[in-house]
């Protein structure tokens, strides 16, 4: 679609390079060392030496780097230390999870934030404006994981609505999402408190425009003008802020499994870091990092679309 | 008479104090007359124009006195009501083309909005009409404009834009809000010839509103002069420009820059 947007997508594939050699170095930077925490204190020297020529320990950072990325760019995730088994599969039996809860907490951005937004704006100054702007308010200024926390005890502990004990897919979909709905509400609500100060101000902004009054000269009813000519141009922001939310959500997840004892990437990750199990740690944070730079191009391409005055060249 | 307005007030209730932009303001208007509304900015023209529409938010100000269109008062009129007159029977254009479109719908789709508001005309029908008000509106290629966005045309194209959506179900006032203001100077004058060519064909009654008493006085049969919100002098164009009765239409006349000066020619007739 022109050149702009390869430009991006060459930057793209550039910043995932750079996360790729940032998270290598930095795993042979820190202390600690996977031989070690795999085979144990008791480990003889001849099995130390063993591990690390099987594992590819014994080259130089820089040789295991260059073998690392053609591995993976041919799809070939490497092995895990710790558990021995193709670093792919791990992280494939456990991203379904934590893909499902970035569904469920974007559903309930979506659920919350639009209506709300489009409320407040209705009567600015009213008193849904006002308790909305108060809500919005003290949710953003909360940390999801205190969030989650609060959540935790209001819902499972005090009211009893939830066993904070993991469900999964397997035990029915309908169980499954019931218990994602509460640790999905922790990453939602400060995103959606963000999302419905901006739309909020950003269709007062459009309301103000020269081209709302030409709309009611033609006959539009108030309804009709906000359809039909408020709406697209005030969801042209929004829409880019929560497509760049997408990957915030993706790491609000890590954090918030591990307060619901949700099996997720996020669990496996911090385990995997305790483990030194590098290989699993490196392919989380590059596909971690491939969605979050993923969905700020995709906000890149709906801003363009949206937008005519963005020149597509 | 098509139009009637008899003691039009518009009084600002939203500010510290209240604040009377328009003070009894009355003018009639036959079918196909042009009138041209003058004065300084803030003396109430541009917001004589927009309670005539039917703009000023009811929250915000107090509409008062009568404004009989074919009879009917539409001052008193419901939300509702109103909306039957908008853009059917009286249309409006602005003083900024630059912003009074949409910039993220497509000109077509502009300029047939009035039909899809007011009828139940199929989609090919509404183009064919838009395009033909694009043409009335001397828009070239009205066909290859139907699919662009306001960004891509000059400050003169889009005021034809508008001048086409306002146009599109031919209704019997227009009301133009200083419609030239924002454009160049030789725009402005091939938009006054278009502004006329609408009236002689069309039969289109046009309120002209302007700041500039040499256009107005091209344009229009007759001018009302206004000086903070109140009616100073009124009458036919040629003799309130050539014999002003008031001190204050001298000056509005004296402070006029001559355009023969300016540009070496004589006023555009």
């Amino acid at each position: 679609m022109g050149k702009a947007l390869l430009k991006r997508l060459a930057l793209l594939l550039g910043t995932l390079l750079l996360v790729s050699v940032l998270a290598f170095t930095a795993f042979s930077v820190i202390p600690g060392d996977p031989t070690q925490a795999v085979l144990g204190m008791e480990a003889t020297d001849q099995q130390i030496a063993a591990f690390r020529a099987k594992h590819g320990l014994d080259l130089p950072v820089w040789e295991r780097y260059g073998r690392w990325l053609s591995a993976f760019v041919r799809g070939d995730f490497g092995q895990s230390f710790k558990y021995d088994k193709p670093v792919a599969e791990l992280v494939i039996s456990q991203i379904q999870v934590t893909l499902m809860l970035a569904t469920v907490s974007f559903a309930l951005i979506l659920a919350i934030s639009l209506p709300l937004g489009l409320i407040a704006a209705r009567r600015p100054g009213g008193i849904v404006d006002r308790a909305v702007t108060v809500l919005t308010q003290v949710t953003m200024s909360v940390p999801n994981f205190i969030m989650g926390i609060g959540l935790m005890f209001v819902f499972a502990l005090v009211l009893k609505w939830f066993r904070p004990e993991y469900v999964s897919l397997e035990q029915g979909l309908g169980p499954h999402l019931a218990f994602l709905v509460y640790p999905a509400l922790a990453i939602a609500l400060p995103k959606s408190a963000m999302t419905v100060k901006l739309l909020r101000g950003s269709i007062l902004g459009e309301l103000d425009q020269d081209y709302i009054r030409t709309a009611y000269s033609k006959g539009n009813s108030r309804g009709s003008a906000l359809r039909r000519h408020v709406l697209r141009n005030a969801m042209i922001p929004v829409v880019t802020f929560l497509a760049m939310a997408i990957g915030d959500i993706m790491a609000g997840s890590i954090v918030v499994e591990q307060v619901f004892g949700i099996p997720g990437l996020g669990r496996m990750l911090i385990s995997s870091i305790g483990n030194r199990d590098y290989p699993v740690v490196q392919a989380i944070v590059v596909l971690l990092a491939a969605v979050v730079v993923g969905c700020n191009f995709l906000a890149d391409l709906l801003y363009r679309v949206m937008d005519p005055r963005i020149e597509r060249t | 008479m098509m139009l009637d307005v008899q003691e039009l007030s518009v009084a600002f209730t939203d500010r510290q104090e209240p604040f009377t932009a328009v003070d009894k303001f009355s003018l009639q208007m036959d079918r196909g007359e042009i009138v041209g509304i003058v004065g300084e900015s803030g003396s109430g023209k541009s917001m004589t124009a927009h309670a005539l529409m039917g703009l000023i938010p009811r929250s915000r100000a107090a509409v008062t006195g009568r404004a009989l269109f074919e009879g009917v008062d539409l001052l008193p009129l419901p939300r509702e009501a109103l909306r039957q007159y908008q853009g059917r029977d009286l249309s409006i254009i602005f003083q900024e083309p630059m912003t009074s479109l949409n910039p993220t719908m497509r000109i077509g789709k502009q300029v047939e909005e009035a039909l899809f508001i007011h009828g139940k005309l199929s989609p090919g029908e509404r183009k064919a009409k838009a395009l033909a008000a694009m043409e009335l509106a001397g828009l070239p290629d009205p066909e290859g404009l139907y699919r662009q966005y306001p960004h891509q045309l000059s400050g003169g194209m889009r005021q034809r834009v508008m001048i086409a959506a306002a146009l599109v179900l031919r209704p019997r006032l227009l009301i133009a809000d200083e419609p030239t203001t924002a454009l160049d100077v030789t725009i402005q004058a091939q938009i006054l010839d278009t502004l006329k060519d609408i009236n002689r064909q069309e039969g289109t009654a046009i309120l002209f509103i302007s700041h500039d008493l040499g256009v107005v006085k091209a344009l229009c049969s007759r001018v009302v002069v206004m000086k903070q919100g109140r009616i100073v002098e009124t009458g036919p164009a040629e003799q309130v420009f050539h014999h002003p009765r008031e001190d204050y239409t001298k000056l509005l006349i004296a402070s006029r820059p001559s355009r023969k000066k300016l540009r070496g020619g004589g006023e555009h007739e």
